[in-house]
């Protein structure tokens, strides 16, 4: 029999080694750090809003109410008109750019070959990069300058769909691309036709990753402000009538009450107390604000999953 | 209902490329056929001219005639939807549709088709096919079950009994035990013997043992050159290429003096 000898110092300390742990623990401190730099901003902005905007969320009446009649002098108020009108706008522009978005992500992915798919590639492109308030008053020239309409919501909606548009045609065409190849070929060798495939086997394979897609672009229109100033101003009332009149939103109503920011003392106890009814409303609609589009963002996530790869 | 394939003259372009040329074998009803050679010489290429698969990739083209039966498939007026629809295919690498369950991968190439069916059809068809594939007793109890949760040659066995599903004339596969353990690629192997009753099948394999093992006849391809096209060198009764073949180079590849 022969002895095994010990494997012992080479392999415990082979030269290098203290530099390259030196490396690994730099490398791990940055990545850290750079992570919690990350979240600063993110957690610092989520208390800011949370803290100063639970208040009206939790009094009676916000949900429900209106701010009809209601000056920065004047307690509660409500947002339930602002809800309502980001709704509206948001679901019309969101029923208009899906299908949109979605048979341009498919065209480009499944047939588009030669200067025809370049070009739309590059329209595109060119389209992520429209500031919203340039799409408005391409809107505003068209719509009202051109063709004589009113100022209304369903104007919104149509500007807020050249900035939705580009986002789900992006997020869609990178899913597309992600669906294997082999998967295509599969139902091509069962003799299912190119469409039949590319709506039974290739969008449900995509569909979690278009939905996600679809939840960024409604978040990325949902709190666009500049085509509510253009196209359709703020109603303190109830409008739900996405085709006439000015209609509340919920970044209208944040504008609002900044625009009329204003103290008011009171008598509370006895005593005089300086309060802030209009800031404490911004605050209120801004939370509502990102708690909408976070149930939206939710709600999608759960019918992702139905339809989701297992 | 197997049907007997006859090319002749094929020529097959990716783009401007030739990658095969003059192609001309005939492959009878019911038997199987091997496709042998080095990587690159065209082997795939040629099985995926049998059911039109091969200008789903943009840009390729074939020339030649192919007749199924008789009948011209790259004839004027031929849709290859319906060549595939005759002509089924396993692939090289598993590939269930991850969406759905072990049920509705077998009857996706019949419901896709042709739309509605009676459930007690589908029904028969999938046990009907998953017998066929030899994975029925392994997966009867959770038809429901995705899948791409079963093993690599369990998909690929359910690979095959979709494939069987829509009772295609043909069966072609390529290199279908390359991505498979041994067991696997035993039942598979055994599967081809009982599939060849009822099917014409052809494979294409990597393994020269396979080859001798599951067919009847063997055809050897083998490029023409380095830069050349691919070309068929001969094809024969697959006792006579791994014994006694006609040409220089088949026996040169088979003994492994190859290049």
């Amino acid at each position: 029999m022969t002895t095994v000898e010990s494997a012992g110092s080479s392999l415990a300390s082979p030269p290098g080694a203290g530099i390259r742990k030196v490396k690994d623990r730099t490398a791990t401190t940055l990545v850290y750090a750079a992570f919690a730099i990350a979240l600063v901003p993110l957690i610092w902005l989520l208390w800011t809003v949370v803290s100063k905007g639970i208040y009206m969320l939790t009094r009676n009446g916000w949900f429900t109410g209106t701010e009809r009649g209601i000056t920065y002098r004047d307690a509660g108020g409500g947002a339930w008109h602002a809800v309502l009108g980001t709704l509206e706008q948001v679901a019309l522009c969101t029923a208009i750019s899906v299908p949109i978005a979605l048979l341009v992500a498919i065209y480009l992915v499944e047939y588009g070959r030669g200067p025809l798919a370049r070009m739309t590639t590059f329209m595109v492109d060119i389209l992520t990069g429209i500031p919203s308030i340039v799409a408005a008053l391409f809107i505003y020239a068209v719509f009202i300058t051109t063709f004589g309409g009113e100022r209304s919501g369903w104007l919104v909606s149509l500007a807020l769909v050249m900035l939705m548009i580009p986002v789900i045609v992006r997020t869609t065409e990178e899913m597309l691309k992600l669906v294997p190849n082999e998967l295509r070929e599969a139902s091509y060798a069962l003799g299912v036709p190119k469409w039949k495939t590319i709506v039974r086997i290739v969008l449900p394979t995509a569909m979690s990753g278009i939905v996600t897609g679809v939840v960024l672009g409604i978040a990325r229109v949902a709190g666009e402000t500049a085509p509510l100033l253009i196209l359709v101003g703020y109603s303190p009332d109830k409008n739900a009538n996405l085709f006439s009149g000015p209609q509340a939103s919920l970044p209208g109503l944040i504008k609002d009450q900044f625009s009329n920011l204003g103290s008011t003392t009171i008598l509370e106890g006895g005593k005089r107390v300086t309060v802030h009814y209009a800031a404490d409303r911004m605050w209120g609609a801004a939370l509502t604000l990102i708690l909408l589009v976070m149930i939206l963002n939710l709600a999608a996530r759960v019918i992702a999953r139905r339809s989701a790869v297992n | 209902m197997a049907k007997r394939i006859d090319a002749k003259n094929l020529n097959i372009y990716y783009g401007k490329f030739l990658a095969v040329s003059e192609v001309t074998f005939t492959i009878a009803p019911r038997s199987v056929t091997a496709f042998i050679g080095p990587s690159g010489c065209g082997k795939s290429t040629v099985l995926r001219t049998i059911n039109r698969m091969h200008e789903v990739i943009s840009g390729a083209t074939v020339e030649g005639d192919l007749l199924l039966d008789g009948e011209n498939i790259y004839g004027a007026g031929i849709d290859p939807v319906d060549v595939r629809r005759t002509i089924g295919m396993v692939f090289q690498r598993p590939n269930p549709f991850p969406t759905m369950s072990i049920y509705d991968n077998v009857v996706a190439g019949l419901k896709l088709q042709s739309g509605r069916l009676r459930k007690s059809e589908l029904d028969e068809t999938v046990e009907r096919s998953l017998r066929g594939a030899n994975l029925w007793e392994e997966v009867k109890s959770r038809l429901a079950k995705p899948g791409a949760g079963l093993s690599g040659g369990q998909q690929q066995r359910l690979c095959i009994a979709r494939a069987i599903a829509v009772e295609p004339q043909v069966l072609l596969m390529d290199e279908p035990c390359s991505a498979l353990d041994p067991i696997s690629t035993l039942a598979i192997e055994d599967l081809i013997q009982t599939l060849k009753e009822k099917y014409t099948i052809v494979i294409v394999t990597h393994n020269m043992q396979q080859a001798a093992r599951v067919s009847e006849r063997t055809a050897f391809f083998n490029l023409a050159g380095v830069g050349k096209p691919g070309q068929l060198v001969e094809i024969d009764d697959t006792q006579k290429i791994f014994t006694n073949p006609t040409d220089q180079r088949t026996e040169d590849y088979i003994s492994g003096r190859f290049g």
